[in-house]
């Protein structure tokens, strides 16, 4: 653990009681005494705090918006030029292949652009970024800066006290905050299917801040694991493991994060990395797709595990990329890629689990339906 | 009570033994969502995996801590498995053995002796 990098909220993880571990080269709580179970569940009834400050947020800036968007679009396949001022969106990067290279999230802030980039991808994305568009758009990683989200039912009523310029924020507005005397950017979204917010913070004022937080009515930290079981839920995607560089937006399911304007037949069609590819699968459909895959039974079914079409004997359709328990479906849940043909939603299927076929169901995501602030 | 260092205990009653994992592993596994019991009847031998005992974050395997066949398995643990959580030493045992070789106990620790193992 002693080469591992600490957030500015080492200190209070550790004062709080959590279970360090490391993670993408940082030591980060799992889990505080609470416990993942009871940690998840407090977040879908109250509110939940999540330090995510090894995840890399990054400035872009050039000559004018128009200039920044025009060239971020040159590596995602989004519409970044139409984002309005203090708007957000969900994005990835991708690669020739028409793979995924990250995924993020970006917002405009004035005529700059900020984004936010998964920790394990950081270095890459920010040399990616610097190839790609400097000198005309300068890439700025902000290593000043903390990064924690709060989310949950009662995450809007707490923010909202502290700054009540947040209480007519929609789902992925981006506005400059300052809560309890703290300048922030806030972004009311999150990555567990509540309502919530992402709030970066100079990185001096990080600890304050979430002392002042967690001071609140109904705010209790909540370590990786909840996080995990709260997404999974929620169906999203876990860079690394339900998307990588091996599978394409179109096979991720993703297509609604291309808008239109970006695909065949679109004022600014193409012209990312492997367009050509993607733009046929959106068209054409992918020979597998990621679906939500539901056991019947009370036996997890983890990452790895692979999927059939029979009982016994049958083919191997596909494997499960995300699994485990869901604490508020109160069953397991996982998520992973099924050949297009065993892809429709209530297909009968069967996962290998210690060498035993255990049945499942391809079901709807999320497989918990998303609280979010219209 | 005898006490290994894959963190299981054994309790003897009627000339059987009963079996289970310590407060202390149960902390360390966390919330357990999922267990998976033997066949009674099953005869096995010491590091057989003879359970599954899944927690929220992943899958363990109990071993048989000694030689012998399985005569009783806890069921209430299969429709309750937070019941590891609850009361590891008590009521989630995991199942019960008759054993073939009593010599094999002698390894094990007693409570003070598994209370310095662990630290």
């Amino acid at each position: 653990m002693d080469d591992l990098k600490h957030t500015a909220l080492f200190d209070l993880h550790v004062e709080l009681g959590a279970r360090m571990v490391p993670f993408a080269g940082y030591a980060m709580p799992v889990q505080y005494p609470l416990g993942v179970m009871k940690e998840h569940q407090h977040t879908r009834d109250a509110a939940g705090l999540f330090d995510v400050s090894h995840m890399g947020q990054v400035i872009l800036s050039g000559p004018s918006w128009d200039v920044v968007a025009r060239a971020f679009e040159t590596l995602v396949p989004m519409d970044v030029l139409g984002l309005e001022d203090g708007r957000q969106r969900y994005g990835f990067f991708t690669n020739d292949a028409g793979g995924i290279e990250d995924d993020l999230m970006f917002a405009r802030r004035g005529e700059d652009l900020f984004v936010v980039v998964n920790a394990a991808c950081k270095e890459a994305d920010i040399a990616r970024m610097k190839a790609a568009l400097e000198p005309e758009v300068t890439v700025t990683p902000l290593t000043d800066r903390a990064l924690i989200a709060l989310q949950g039912p009662a995450a809007a009523a707490v923010i909202a006290a502290l700054d009540s310029r947040a209480d007519d924020m929609g789902f992925m507005d981006l506005r400059d905050l300052e809560l309890d005397r703290v300048p922030v950017w806030a972004s009311r979204s999150g990555y567990t299917g509540e309502d919530g917010f992402e709030i970066s913070v100079p990185e001096a004022r990080a600890e304050g801040l979430t002392r002042t937080l967690l001071a609140q009515d109904g705010v209790e930290a909540i370590g990786l694991g909840a996080r995990d079981s709260l997404r999974l839920e929620a169906g999203l995607c876990l860079y690394g493991h339900d998307i990588d560089t091996g599978t394409t937006p179109v096979e991720g399911a993703l297509n609604w994060a291309i808008q239109k304007v970006r695909r065949a037949g679109g004022d600014r069609a193409g012209g990312f990395p492997g367009a050509a590819i993607v733009l046929d699968q959106i068209t054409e459909g992918a020979a597998r797709k990621r679906v939500g895959l539901l056991p019947e039974g009370r036996a997890p079914m983890r990452e790895g595990t692979e999927v059939f079409d029979a009982a016994e004997g049958g083919t191997r359709v596909g494997q499960v990329t995300s699994g485990g328990f869901g604490p508020t479906v109160g069953t397991p849940v996982a998520m992973g890629y099924v050949d297009a043909g065993s892809a429709g939603i209530g297909t009968s299927l069967w996962g290998e689990v210690r060498g035993k076929r255990l049945p499942l169901t391809v079901a709807k995501l999320p497989f918990v339906a998303a609280n979010f602030k219209r | 009570m005898k006490f290994t260092e894959e963190h299981e205990w054994l309790r003897e009653e009627d000339g059987e033994m009963v079996v289970g994992i310590t407060i202390h592993a149960a902390e360390q596994l966390g919330d357990v969502v999922f267990v998976e019991l033997p066949e009674e009847g099953t005869v096995v031998s010491k590091d057989d995996e003879v359970v599954v005992i899944e927690s929220v974050k992943a899958a363990s395997d109990i071993l048989a801590p000694v030689d012998g066949e399985i005569t009783e398995v806890n069921s209430a643990l299969a429709e309750n498995p937070s019941l590891v959580n609850e009361d590891p030493q008590g009521d989630a045992w995991f199942f019960k053995m008759k054993i073939s070789d009593p010599s094999q106990l002698d390894e094990f620790m007693d409570e003070a002796g598994y209370q310095k193992f662990i630290g």
